[in-house]
Formats: C-alpha cells, sequence, structure tokens
C-alpha cells in the first residue's frame, strides 16, 4: 500500500513536469503571438488554455505531493526530494494566486519554466524513497520551519522572475533590445509596474523568511540546545535575510531603484537557490537531513 | 539609507567565509582537520580569523558599523516621528492637480451635514481628522512609521541583549553512562566553555542519574541500513531533597536548575575488569567506546596505571553485533548489541599520566609504548561478554564483564533567551505592522455654485499603495450611501 502510494506520487511527478512542459509551450506561444502583432499587448487565446494546462498540472503536482505524504505518515518536506517537490508546488501555486489578485500571466513562461526545471532536477538528482524519519526530525517544528521556508522560497521564485522581466524591460524602454526576437516584452507592464509588482511579492517573502528564521532558531534551542551557533545553514539563511533586507532599502532609496535593486533581489533568489542546491548537498553542518 | 543598503550587502557577503571554512564555535573538529591537511594555509586562515568568522575583527566591525549607521538613523527619526504623532494632518497641497485620488460629489443635504458625514466615516476609518468649516485634512498610518522604528529598535535590542548577557552564559559537555550520576560542579564537565563573566557560583547544585537509555532502530529497506527512529534515555534528577523521575529525548530538552540539559549522542559503554596475578581487580568501570558509524562500530581506549607491575594500556574496537568478514576483519551489521564484541590491542610502559599534562582520555601514545598482544602480535584479543584473556608474561588478566550504555549530553545555561526573544517578537510585530499599514492623506473641501455645492475629495499615499483608489472610493461610497439611508429615513 504505502510502495504503492509512493510510486503513484513518483508518477505523479513526472506527469504534472509533462503537462508543465504542455503549458509552458503555450505560454510561449502566447508571447510569441504577441510579439507577432507588434506593439499590442493583447492576450491571445492560447493564453486561457495555457492557465488551464497548468492548473491541471498544479492538480497532478498536488496529488503527487499528497500521496508522498500519506505514504511517508508526515508532512512531505523531510528531505531535499520533497522539499523540492512541495516548494515548486507552491511556486506554481503562488503564481496561480497572485492572478486573481493582479494579471501576472505573462511571466508564466517564467514560471511553468523554472517549475519545470526544478522538478527535473529534484526527481532525478535527489530523488529518495520514503525512509522514517530520524529523532531530530520527528517534532512539529518540522512542519512550521519547513512549511513557512517552502513558502519563502516560492514569493522569492516569483519575485525573481518579476525582477529579471523588469531588467529586460527597463533595457527595452531605454531603446535596447528592440529586436525581433525581444518583441514579446511587449506583452509585459511597463519595467515601474514590474518593480511594483515584485517588490509586493518579494516583501511577502522577507515575511515568510523571517518566520522560517525564527522557527528554525526556536526548533534549534529545543534540538540543539543554542537558537543560533552559525552552522551552515543558519549562515545561508542569515545571508538570505540580509540580502532581501538590502532589497526593501534600495526600494526605498533614490539612485537604487530600479536596476540596482533586482540585481540585489536576483542576488538574493541566488543566495536561496545556492542554499538549497548546494549547500544542502556539498557543506556539511547539522542540517544534513538532506537524504542523499 | 545609501549606507544600510553597503553595509547589509557587506555583511552578507562577509558571511560567506563562514560556511567555506570550518568555524571554531560550530565545527571545531572541523578546523584541526583543516590544520592537520594544510598547515601553511591554516596559517594564512588562522592570521585572518576565517576560523573565528563571527566574532573576527573585520565581521564584528562591518556589523557594528551596521548597527552604528541603524541607531544614527532612528534616532532622528524617533524625533520626528515624535513631532508627526502628536502634529495635526498635514495642510492641503498647493496643487490638488497631482493628487492621484481625486473625486466629487453633491453634498447631499447640505455641506455641514456632508461634512459630517465625511468626517464620520474617516474617524471610521481610523484617520485622525481636523475639521474646518469648509474642509476636512485627514491623515492615516501613523503604524507604518511606528512599526518601522520598532523593527528596527527591536533589532539593536537583540545587539543589546547578547551583548549585556552573553557573557553569563555558559555551556558544557558530560558523558553520562548508565547507573552514573553527573552532580553539576565544575569539575564533573568533560569540556566547559564559560562565558566571559561565568563564575562558578552560577552552576546550581542538581544531580541527573541515567538509570536507562533506550534507543529504538527500523531498517530502512531501500538503503539496507539501520536507522534510528527514537532515542529515550530515563534519568532521575535530584535537586535540594526533591527526586524525580524524567525522560529525555531529542527534542526534549530537561530543565534543571537554571540550565537545561539536551540529549544530543549515545554508545556503548563496555565494562572492563583487569586483574593481577593474584586476582585482585586492580581496574573495573565501563569504559565509554565512541561510535564510528550507524551500526554503532565504535572505538575506545583502556588506561590502567596502577596495581600491575607495569602500566596498561589498550586501544580497541568495540562492535555491537560482530560479524566476520571475508578479509578477517571483524564488523558489526546491527546497532543493537546481538553480538557485543570488543578487540583490544594491548601496550605496556609509561602512559604519560604523571606528567602533569591533561592527557586526552580518548588517545594514547602507542609510539612510546610496546605492544604485547591484538593486532600483528600473533596473539588476537577478541572478547565477548565474560571472556577472559590472560595477560602474556604473567602480567595478569583482561575480562569484558558487562555491556552499559551512555548518553552525550550538552547542558546550557543562555540569560540571553528571554530579551533575543521579546526582542525577536518585536521584530516580527514591527515588521507586520509597518508592511501591512499605509501611509494616506485625504483632504475634502467644499466646491461648487451656492445651488450646487459638491464635496471635492483629494487623497495621496506616501509610497507604494495600490489599493488607494479602491480605499477611498469605499469611503466615498459609504458617505454617500449613508447620506442615502438618511434621505430615505425622511
Amino acid at each position: 500500500m504505502t510502495n504503492n502510494l509512493e510510486s503513484i506520487s513518483l508518477i505523479a511527478t513526472y506527469s504534472a513536469m509533462a503537462v508543465y512542459t504542455l503549458a509552458f509551450i503555450l505560454f510561449t506561444v502566447d508571447l510569441a503571438g504577441r510579439a507577432a502583432t507588434d506593439g499590442q499587448s493583447k492576450p491571445t487565446r492560447w493564453l486561457h488554455s495555457a492557465i488551464a494546462v497548468l492548473v491541471l498540472g498544479f492538480a497532478i503536482h498536488f496529488g503527487a505531493v499528497i500521496t508522498r505524504g500519506i505514504s511517508a505518515h508526515r508532512v512531505p518536506w523531510a528531505n531535499m526530494y520533497e522539499f523540492g517537490l512541495t516548494a515548486t508546488l507552491v511556486l506554481v501555486g503562488v503564481f496561480l494566486g497572485i492572478n486573481i489578485w493582479r494579471d501576472v500571466r505573462f511571466v508564466g513562461a517564467f514560471v511553468s519554466g523554472f517549475a519545470i526545471l526544478a522538478l527535473g532536477i529534484v526527481a532525478v538528482n535527489f530523488y529518495v524513497a520514503v525512509s522514517p524519519l530520524p529523532p531530530a526530525l520527528q517534532n512539529y517544528w518540522l512542519v512550521i520551519h519547513v512549511c513557512v521556508a517552502v513558502l519563502g522560497t516560492g514569493f522569492f521564485a516569483t519575485g525573481a522572475a518579476l525582477s529579471a522581466s523588469q531588467l529586460f524591460q527597463q533595457s527595452r524602454e531605454e531603446g535596447k533590445l528592440q529586436t525581433r526576437s525581444w518583441r514579446f516584452l511587449s506583452a509585459f507592464p511597463s519595467s515601474e509596474t514590474l518593480e511594483a509588482l515584485a517588490y509586493r511579492i518579494i516583501v511577502i517573502g522577507f515575511v515568510f523568511w523571517t518566520f522560517t528564521v525564527i522557527a528554525g532558531a526556536i526548533w534549534a534551542e529545543r534540538a540543539w540546545g543554542r537558537y543560533w551557533g552559525w552552522d551552515t545553514k543558519e549562515v545561508w539563511s542569515f545571508i538570505i535575510w540580509t540580502l532581501f533586507a538590502g532589497y526593501i532599502h534600495a526600494r526605498a532609496t533614490r539612485g537604487w531603484r530600479g536596476r540596482p535593486a533586482a540585481i540585489l533581489s536576483l542576488i538574493g533568489f541566488s543566495a536561496v537557490v545556492f542554499n538549497y542546491g548546494i549547500v544542502n548537498v556539498f557543506f556539511k553542518g547539522l542540517h544534513a537531513y538532506s537524504g542523499l | 539609507m545609501r549606507t544600510a543598503i553597503i553595509l547589509l550587502v557587506l555583511v552578507a557577503f562577509a558571511s560567506v567565509p563562514g560556511s567555506l571554512v570550518p568555524q571554531r564555535s560550530s565545527d571545531p573538529n572541523g578546523v584541526i582537520v583543516f590544520r592537520d591537511t594544510n598547515p601553511e594555509l591554516f596559517r594564512f586562515y588562522d592570521s585572518i580569523q576565517l576560523f573565528d568568522t563571527f566574532t573576527s575583527v573585520w565581521f564584528s566591525s562591518i556589523y557594528l558599523l551596521l548597527f552604528i549607521s541603524l541607531i544614527g538613523c532612528i534616532v532622528p527619526r524617533s524625533l520626528y516621528h515624535w513631532r508627526i504623532l502628536r502634529a495635526e494632518p498635514a495642510d492641503e497641497p498647493a496643487s490638488w492637480v497631482r493628487l492621484p485620488f481625486r473625486r466629487a460629489e453633491p453634498a447631499t443635504g447640505g455641506t455641514v451635514a456632508a461634512l459630517d458625514r465625511a468626517e464620520g466615516a474617516l474617524r471610521k476609518a481610523h484617520y485622525r481628522v481636523v475639521r474646518n468649516d469648509t474642509s476636512i485634512r485627514a491623515e492615516f498610518g501613523y503604524l507604518r512609521e511606528t512599526g518601522n522604528l520598532v523593527f528596527h529598535v527591536a533589532l539593536v535590542g537583540i545587539l543589546a541583549t547578547l551583548a549585556v548577557t552573553g557573557g553569563f552564559g555558559w555551556s558544557g559537555q558530560r558523558v553520562i553512562i548508565e547507573g552514573q550520576t553527573f552532580t553539576n560542579q565544575l569539575a564533573s564537565y568533560d569540556s566547559f566553555h564559560p562565558g566571559s563573566w561565568f563564575n562558578e557560583q552560577q552552576l546550581e547544585p542538581y544531580g541527573v542519574t541515567l538509570e536507562s537509555f533506550t534507543p529504538e532502530y527500523t531498517k530502512d529497506a531501500v538503503n539496507d541500513a539501520w536507522m534510528p527512529i527514537d532515542f529515550t534515555a530515563k534519568v532521575s534528577v535530584t535537586e535540594g531533597n526533591a527526586m524525580r523521575e524524567v525522560v529525555l529525548k531529542v527534542n526534549d530538552p530537561l530543565v534543571a536548575g537554571n540550565s537545561q540539559m539536551y540529549l544530543l549522542g549515545n554508545g556503548f559503554a563496555p565494562v572492563i575488569t583487569v586483574r593481577d596475578p593474584q586476582g585482585t581487580v586492580v581496574f573495573d568501570q565501563p569504559v565509554v567506546f565512541l561510535s564510528q558509524d550507524s551500526n554503532l562500530t565504535s572505538v575506545g581506549v583502556v588506561k590502567v596505571p596502577d596495581g600491575l607491575s607495569e602500566q596498561l594500556g589498550m586501544q580497541g574496537f568495540f562492535y555491537p553485533s560482530a560479524v566476520d568478514l571475508d578479509s578477517g576483519a571483524l564488523s558489526s551489521n546491527n546497532p543493537e548489541p546481538t553480538n557485543p564484541t570488543v578487540t583490544l590491542n594491548i601496550y605496556t610502559g609509561d602512559l604519560g599520566l604523571d606528567s602533569g599534562v591533561t592527557a586526552n582520555v580518548f588517545q594514547l601514545p602507542v609510539e612510546s609504548l610496546t605492544q604485547i598482544a591484538g593486532r600483528l602480535t600473533g596473539t588476537d584479543v577478541v572478547l565477548t561478554p565474560g571472556d577472559v584473556f590472560q595477560l602474556p608474561g604473567g602480567l595478569g588478566s583482561i575480562e569484558f564483564t558487562s555491556l552499559r550504555r551512555f548518553i552525550g549530553v550538552e547542558i546550557r545555561h543562555d540569560p540571553t533567551q528571554l530579551g533575543v526573544a521579546v526582542s525577536t517578537f518585536f521584530v516580527v510585530a514591527g515588521l507586520l505592522a509597518s508592511l501591512g499599514t499605509r501611509r494616506r492623506r485625504v483632504w475634502i473641501r467644499v466646491r461648487g455654485t451656492a445651488r450646487r455645492r459638491e464635496l471635492e475629495w483629494g487623497g495621496m499615499s506616501r509610497g507604494d499603495d495600490p489599493r488607494l483608489d479602491a480605499s477611498l472610493d469605499r469611503l466615498v461610497g459609504k458617505t454617500l450611501s449613508s447620506a442615502a439611508a438618511k434621505m430615505r429615513g425622511k
């Protein structure tokens, strides 16, 4: 039974990747269609299908996460594979959620592309079978600490997509990137709007990240006897927090708005990716629960 | 702000070496290994304090600068905000044309009634309002700056707490074998790290006896390895005249006196009995063997300085579930003691215990000793419980008498916790209050001809505020609907 669910989860993961790929293609076709009708930024009919397909992929992905959790009898974020699986789901969820609040479908290609990449890397390189938790992880703080970390990561990723678009858009507004292949940028809002959007989303990510660090500190106090000890993972969480704190200040400072702020946001998100992909795998430290 | 950004980015980058190079604070063994493998590079790194990144001069100076700039920013801003908090809402702008929100509505029921309604709606929405005969000035969202200042002051609070109370903390490690009692005094610790203002009176007297330690393992079918799923230490704690039984687990520290005890490690302590040729017991105690792998293959050292005609030293392995490998060596295939076995190399000579230099209990100076039994001597020493080995030359005998478990605990008193926790609470509260509040200003003036008066609303926000229009439209809408309700009532 358990093994069954586990393989169902893996099949669902690969199916979600396939569906996301279709969504990615549709998003790209939409952007290309808009590029063709120069200057017009009206969405094409492909965009509706793209969102519908993305929602379908999200549902399958959600099933993959749930079945993984049921087969493991715990929250599905106790090792790198599960963290990646769940964080990607949250990323897509955050993207879909933001669309209810405001139309950001134009970054759909970015988001679905990133989701495919992340899921692919995670499923191929980090996959581990369900295994029991070591005593240090058997704690409700696992639920809280990693949950907010996953949420923070999802918001930072969406923010990074917007900051990247902002950089391209700004160059285009300055008269660069005028070739045909960049014309899809006319489908995007102005760099100023993109920056405002990115900021609001990253600020939410920052709040979640603050909670991640605090929840981690409380848990570390229970498990290891100290709330802060500059463990490698703690160092990188701190680096991420300071970088985004810098970003938030940059947004409010003349001369740092625009390009410098967007670059800071991208550096911050690279630190998030580094913290997950490199620190977990190659650095030693107390957070050695990657399960690899 | 520019300084703050640069310093924040600098702090972030300055932290990176702290994750690349082993730190004395979090990974002291890593530092020793680094010294042994790279002595040249070690000296260079050490000279620039790379092994103590977070207490180094350069890291400290960056964060101190950051906090100085922070305080230099907080103080004038607080004074200014204090004035603003007691001041009236801002005067109306010279030019209404540039206000992002503008809307005019007929002053139903007369200007006074319309202004009343507007004032009521603004007050209900927690605006601070100043009303004149023909105009209203209102302002909202002082909490944004208040929260922002609270956030930054609380960050200073964290640093101040660490600076003031940090020196009174202490921590120490201790191994407790089943049946043993740890008494909380300096001499009982295996290692101890006092804060700079520590004094011995801080150690409150209590005793902790390890009654039993029970691990639980499960076979991980995929990796074909045993994994721990539970560690339970039953201890009895004596404080004053009171004694209590407590279960100590990972993630569930024990509180005793002013300190907390954390379960961090465990392993086996085989009881070794050494007798002289007459059969008199000269050594009889459990010896801690430190585990090396997930099946708890462990290494340990036994030192018998007195009682025999020569000093005796032993270095060996312990296998909880010994199995023979093809190579002839032993290995353990289970962390539970299904076939507990000790193998020993036995030496005689000067153990170096009388020289006055503190000796590491887990090291034996084998270079200066003479091996008399064990590996490569032709007489292997392989003992299971109850086995006795007769030492060559009639020196005496060694017995693996029984087996006990031990736990490794960390005992800690951290007076920074409360202050940091309170400060952190205000960090979060300030952050949420600041980010969740919009600073908005609203002005209302009476316009139009004597026959058709109308109220003109103008609004603006300081900073990004995508919901300004929606929020003010709703506010205006409320005054209209209440006007309509009043009209209907008449």
